[in-house]
């Protein structure tokens, strides 16, 4: 479905996540997160980046990967994304939300 | 150890030379990985029904229970046979029914996912069951230790979960020869094509069930269509021909759901569960993410077909390696 986030209309899921990661940028990052009530600092970029980095390497996204990553602890990847981190970052960063497999 | 540049298995006291290498290590549970799972409560009130000693421990305990919160927790994904702590749940509720104390027994499920079922369609359709069966579920909840002095989980946004019996899936990992050899990705998993089964890293090395990274069910049912497509593209590697990218993730899960009544689904890479019949479109006689008893005769039919037929490698009929859509409501 389309939507218009940042004043730029995008491709995205039903719930809310780009289907086109070339349509993303940092405004509409902001836009996102704004949705979800965070204020993007420092810290959060860098997260972005890393989760963006692995979603291009095609490598799974996880808690564990978090923790192991060493951009960030996983206490304070929660407190800059509060419930569900994992989804509403991703949603955020532009990338596909982590599925588990069944 | 696996010496891949050498192309040798090193065992303890002698080495293996190989010209092809298949690696179908499986996976374990780790229950050290989580900080207080694996203390003094060990199979006391926490337990894992994923080992022979667990599942053991875990049936004598359940014999004298008394009664109250049981959890049935998963710790993070991926876990071998996905499916199995649901059935778990069911299963226990019917177990406790029929002792007549399911009144005194709260049974909650706890998982990492959004849902207890991570596939939309299957959570739309199966929702109904943890209602009728007076199964709670705690869902995103991403454990980051066991308070086991004060029985209770605690997730990284300090959320915290009491419970008088504990029943976890601790993390599910690769065997430790796969680190030692260098060959896997953070949880041991042998990173390995998704649809020919050759590792990335060795071209000579294939892989194959639970102890790959696939993005499909760790489950027997996989391990069982991947072996007939690894079976050509070995014979295929060796003439020197291109490899077939045929797997597609297959996977065919019952899920036993007490009372004589089983739930089968069918499903891929990209085909989520949905409803049907299988394995004959319009007949069945199995039915496809619906309650039936006809499914878990099945489940009990599949106990002969698994040791007449899987394992001597006689072919299954009508089920083939990859999935159909046949029979499916898509
Ligand atoms: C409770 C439970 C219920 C399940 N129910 C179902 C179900 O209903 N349907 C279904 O399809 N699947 C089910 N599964 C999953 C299924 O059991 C596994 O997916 C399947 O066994 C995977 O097969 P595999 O050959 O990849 O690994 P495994 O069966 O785990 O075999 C790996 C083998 O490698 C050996 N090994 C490992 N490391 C080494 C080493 N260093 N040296 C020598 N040997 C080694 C191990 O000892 C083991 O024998 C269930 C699993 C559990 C735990």
């Amino acid at each position: 479905m389309k939507k218009v986030i940042a004043n730029t209309t995008v491709e995205c899921t039903e719930e809310g996540y780009l289907t086109d990661f070339g349509q993303w940028n940092k405004d509409i990052a902001r836009a996102i997160a704004k949705e979800q009530g965070i204020e993007l600092g420092d810290d959060h970029w860098k997260v972005i980046e890393y989760l963006q980095e692995k979603h291009q390497k095609e490598e799974a996204l996880t808690i564990r990967g978090i923790k192991k990553s060493g951009v960030i602890d996983v206490k304070t990847f929660y407190k800059l994304f509060p419930g569900g981190p994992l989804k509403k970052a991703t949603m955020i960063a532009g990338i596909p939300k982590p599925k588990g497999c069944i | 150890m696996i010496l891949p540049d050498e192309q040798k298995v090193q065992l303890q006291t002698k080495s293996l030379d190989y010209d092809i290498l298949i690696i179908a290590t499986g996976t374990k549970i780790v229950p050290e990985e989580t900080e207080g799972m694996k203390g003094p409560m060990w199979h006391k009130n926490i337990f894992d029904f994923y080992t022979y000693e667990g599942a053991k421990a875990l049936r004598n305990k359940l014999r004298k229970w008394k009664g109250g919160t049981m959890l049935v927790h998963i710790t993070e994904m991926p876990i071998k046979c996905p499916v199995a702590p649901l059935e778990f749940a069911f299963l226990a509720d019917a177990f406790f029914t029929n002792k007549g104390m399911r009144d005194s027994v709260h049974i909650k499920i706890v998982t990492p996912l959004s849902g207890v079922f991570t596939k939309q369609k299957a959570n739309e359709a199966l929702h109904h069951l943890l209602i009728e069966k007076n199964i709670e579920e705690v869902t995103d909840f991403n454990i980051e230790r066991v308070d086991y002095e004060n029985n209770k989980i605690i997730d990284y946004a300090d959320r915290e979960v009491a419970y008088d019996l504990l029943v976890t899936v601790p993390t599910n990992m690769g065997d430790p020869v796969i680190e030692r050899s260098g060959l896997g990705d953070e949880l041991h998993f042998v990173p390995t094509h998704k649809t020919t089964l050759q590792t990335i890293a060795h071209e000579n090395i294939f892989a194959l069930g639970d102890a790959t990274n696939l993005p499909a069910s760790k489950a027997g049912s996989v391990a069982h269509f991947e072996a007939e497509i690894l079976t050509e593209n070995i014979l295929r590697y060796i003439d020197g021909q291109p490899l077939k990218k045929e797997f597609d993730g297959h996977a065919n899960c019952f899920i036993e759901t007490g009372y004589n009544k089983a739930l089968l689904i069918d499903f891929n890479y990209t085909q989520e569960p949905v409803t049907g019949t299988f394995p004959f479109p319009g007949v069945g006689p199995l039915k496809l993410l619906e309650e039936s008893r006809s499914n878990h005769w099945g489940k009990m039919a599949f106990r002969w077909i698994y040791w007449n037929m899987l394992i001597k490698g006689v072919h299954i009929p009508f089920v083939s390696a990859t999935m159909t859509k046949k029979g499916k409501n898509i």
